[in-house]
């Protein structure tokens, strides 16, 4: 146990654990220090300057995030003081912030905008002195002007991901939050997770917005406009119209996508199904024909890319099936013609999905044209609001027949772990040859960064290791690589929790959050009839009408992919200044 | 263990290669040598350069003329012998002239106030100038440029 220290906070006295921050106290004590930089597990705080109270002795204000508590210390959160200071700090911050608030595609969740109401600005006069920069326009945008340099993105993307694609470059009034040479993300070894989005307490950083095409397309009445939605989305989405985190919205959100006027609204849970007859039968096949072991799972962008950038050599472990919306994307554009008799050029179809990659995935050539627009579940909420849609009203409505069906083994597909188990489900039946009753491949789940298993099963012994964070991914590849860890499949998500903490996802997401959304889905698995994706119906009926067997030719031509070497820091550092100049963002 | 100790410190390292380089600069190339041998991601070592005003990621030239700015030079007319630099090399600070030989840059006190005012040129110190004698030592630099490449 900790040692308790006794302290006043604005005149009232508390216990409290020695060495933790006069933050966590007030927190603790539940008395709201308003924070811009401060996020806990990522940054520590220290650069914004907004959290000052008044420590009773102390010469200066200090700073609540990185100010620990002593023995009898009196903090003031509340005086003249520390309001006018506040103020001070606020004042600059703004000035150095492009304030567009009503056309910034943060919107609410702007931490500048919540923050306001706990200083109380009554007038603000503040001259402006934010330059101008060219911005960064791909799949993730970046605005200088409205960076206040808070670190969180340049801490997210080394502690989580481990890439450092965004660091501080230059010092002082100087500096400024770009990656090396102020290159474009696309230029980069940047994966598009997002992680960095859905921590930036500003508009400086966003995805791609694609809500105007799409309503475009939904206008035009020569097309004809299929949604799909992932797994992940349904965990999510009610948080933005008011529900609690973790309740499940599938019914009223297909009713509200007919609103829209999509013309069909199926599941990507459907191409989950297709993933894992493919990916399981791949596995069987390197295991009986001894080829490339592991086998590293593959329905992740941000993971794919990742290998492709800083583990080349392991690219041939890498499944070659496609994800689940790059699979659901090519079987609609191929097959939905004949079914519903369309001719395929009038077909435009839109996937809502947890995540940033998923609009970089669908330009690898190998997608490209199967999908036309990615839309993360935040924008989805604002078209719904646009379109004045009172989602929580809706009656429940079902996916259309026949790629909106879907088994509980597809349903977990958006939690870490969620893969491995649909793949095991499937995998274990087919090696065996037997039926098994009990699916719950336990060890596999939870929320450790690193989880491995042994699968014991009649004559069968598989070993595997489900990892998520890259900066985890990049710790068992390392241990493969020397040898260290011998399995035969690995699957990796690039997000913390998998796709429901994704970079497309509603913010904030805390660590409780992750654990409702992820309940969510495994009950949703539980309450389902049909929990194997093998024994999905319509993915029979795909086999019987358009594949043939799994794994066939035609499966391999619409549902593989290939892979190649992308540029990692090595290859950009190599390049003279010179022709890095030739690349770079104007400041 | 011992290795470790007497193995030169990431700045010490930076410092030595830009040194080394012609243009005085720390290339991209350079970077990503000294993040390997620390064992640092390249970006973070960039990020590192790129925060000490002694360091350039921008190729600048042979001879960095580096001119203090603090009071003292100010009172004995630095302003003046600043501009004549500017004047004859015809480049402004933190640019480089065309033949790739000069680069200004401002600096903090170089603690020789009393040679007031006082210019560094890379690591020899000229003091007590005037307009005329600063032009007198460029010229010399050019010279001796020149006679070198014959
Ligand atoms: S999107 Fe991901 S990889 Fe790219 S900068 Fe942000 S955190 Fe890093
Ligand atoms: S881009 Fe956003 S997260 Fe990154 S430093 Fe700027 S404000 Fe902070
Ligand atoms: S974990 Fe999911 S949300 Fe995150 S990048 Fe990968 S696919 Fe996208």
């Amino acid at each position: 146990m900790k040692k308790l220290v006794d302290i006043k906070i604005n005149g009232k006295s508390y216990l409290m654990p020695e060495g933790i921050t006069i933050l966590e106290a007030c927190k603790r004590a539940g008395i709201h220090i308003p924070t811009l930089c401060y996020l806990e597990g990522i940054t520590e705080g220290g650069h914004c300057g907004i959290c000052v109270v008044e420590v009773k002795g102390a010469r200066n204000l200090q700073r609540a995030c990185i100010t620990k508590i002593k023995e009898g210390m009196e903090i003031y959160t509340d005086t003249p003081l520390v309001r006018k200071a506040r103020k001070t700090i606020y004042e600059l911050t703004l000035a150095n912030h492009k304030s567009t608030c009503p056309a910034c595609q943060k919107e609410e969740p702007c931490e500048i905008r919540k923050i306001a109401k706990n200083i109380g600005l009554s007038e603000v006069e503040v001259e402006l002195l934010f330059k101008e920069h060219e911005k960064d326009r791909s799949i993730i945008n970046r605005d200088q002007t409205k960076c206040i340099e808070c670190r969180r993105c340049v801490n997210t993307c080394e502690k989580i991901q481990g890439i450092n694609t965004l660091i501080v470059d230059g010092k002082g009034f100087n500096s400024r939050i770009s990656p090396p040479y102020n290159l474009p993300l696309k230029n980069t070894p940047c994966v598009f997770c997002g992680q960095c989005v859905v921590r930036c307490p500003t508009g400086a950083l966003t995805e791609k917005d694609d809500t105007e095409k799409v309503l475009d397309a939904l206008q035009d009445p020569n097309k004809y406009v299929v949604v799909s939605f992932a797994p992940a989305v349904r965990a999510s989405i009610g948080e933005l119209f008011g529900l609690p985190p973790g309740t499940l919205v599938i019914g009223k959100l297909v009713a509200a996508l007919r609103k829209l006027g999509f013309d069909k609204v199926f599941d990507v849970n459907y191409g989950a199904d297709l993933t894992i007859v493919e990916e399981a039968n791949e596995l069987i096949e390197r295991i009986k024909f001894r080829k490339t072991l592991p086998m590293f799972t593959s329905c992740c962008p941000a993971w794919v890319k990742f290998v492709e950038e800083f583990y080349p050599e392991m690219i041939p472990n890498l499944s070659t099936c496609k994800s689940p919306q790059a699979m659901l994307g090519a079987v609609i554009k191929n097959f939905l013609p004949e079914l519903e008799n369309i001719p395929k050029d009038k077909i435009v179809h839109v996937t809502i999905m947890p995540c940033t990659a998923k609009k970089y995935e669908i330009l690898r050539p190998d997608i490209m044209g199967d999908i036309d627009y990615v839309l993360t579940v935040r924008e989805l909420a604002k078209m719904i609001k646009i379109a004045g849609i009172d989602l929580l009203s809706l009656e429940d409505e079902e996916e259309d027949i026949p790629f909106g069906e879907y088994s509980g083994a597809a349903a977990i597909f958006g939690v870490t772990g969620g893969v491995m188990e649909a793949a095991l489900r499937t995998a274990v039946e087919w090696l065996t040859g037997e039926t098994f009753s009990n699916l719950d491949f336990v060890p596999v789940r939870g929320m450790k960064n690193i989880r491995i298993a042994e699968i014991d099963i009649k004559d069968l012994k598989l070993k595997v290791a489900v990892a998520h964070t890259l900066k985890a991914a990049q710790e068992v590849l390392e241990k493969i690589k020397n040898k260290e860890l011998d399995i035969q499949f690995l699957e990796v998500m690039a997000c913390p929790g998998g796709c429901i903490g994704g970079g497309g996802q509603p913010i904030p997401t805390t660590e409780e959050i992750l654990r409702k959304r992820a309940e969510a889905l495994y009950t949703l698995d539980k309450n389902k009839e049909i929990r194997k994706s093998h024994e999905n119906p319509f993915i029979k009926f795909l086999y019987e009408k358009f594949l043939g067997n799994y794994g066939s030719e035609k499966a391999h031509k619409l549902l593989h992919a290939k892979y190649s070497h992308k540029p990692n820091w090595d290859d950009i550092f190599n390049k003279s200044y010179e022709e890095i100049c030739k690349e770079v963002l104007k400041y | 263990m011992k290795e470790k100790f007497f193995q030169k410190s990431l700045i010490e390292d930076l410092l030595d290669e830009q040194n080394k380089h012609p243009q005085k600069y720390l290339p991209p190339k350079t970077l990503k040598k000294i993040a390997k041998k620390h064992k640092r991601p390249i970006p973070q070592v960039y990020s590192v350069a790129s925060f000490y005003p002694r360091l350039s990621l921008k190729p600048r030239a042979k001879y960095i003329i580096r001119v203090c700015e603090n009071l003292a030079c100010h009172m004995e007319g630095a302003e003046k012998v600043i501009e004549a630099i500017k004047e004859f090399l015809n480049i402004d600070f933190g640019e480089t002239t065309k033949d790739g030989l000069f680069y200004l840059e401002k600096s903090s006190c170089l603690g020789l106030c009393s040679l007031a005012p006082v210019i560094l040129i890379n690591d020899d110190i000229h003091g007590n100038l005037t307009p005329e004698k600063v032009k007198e030592i460029l010229k010399n630099y050019i010279e001796k440029e020149k006679s070198s490449k014959n």
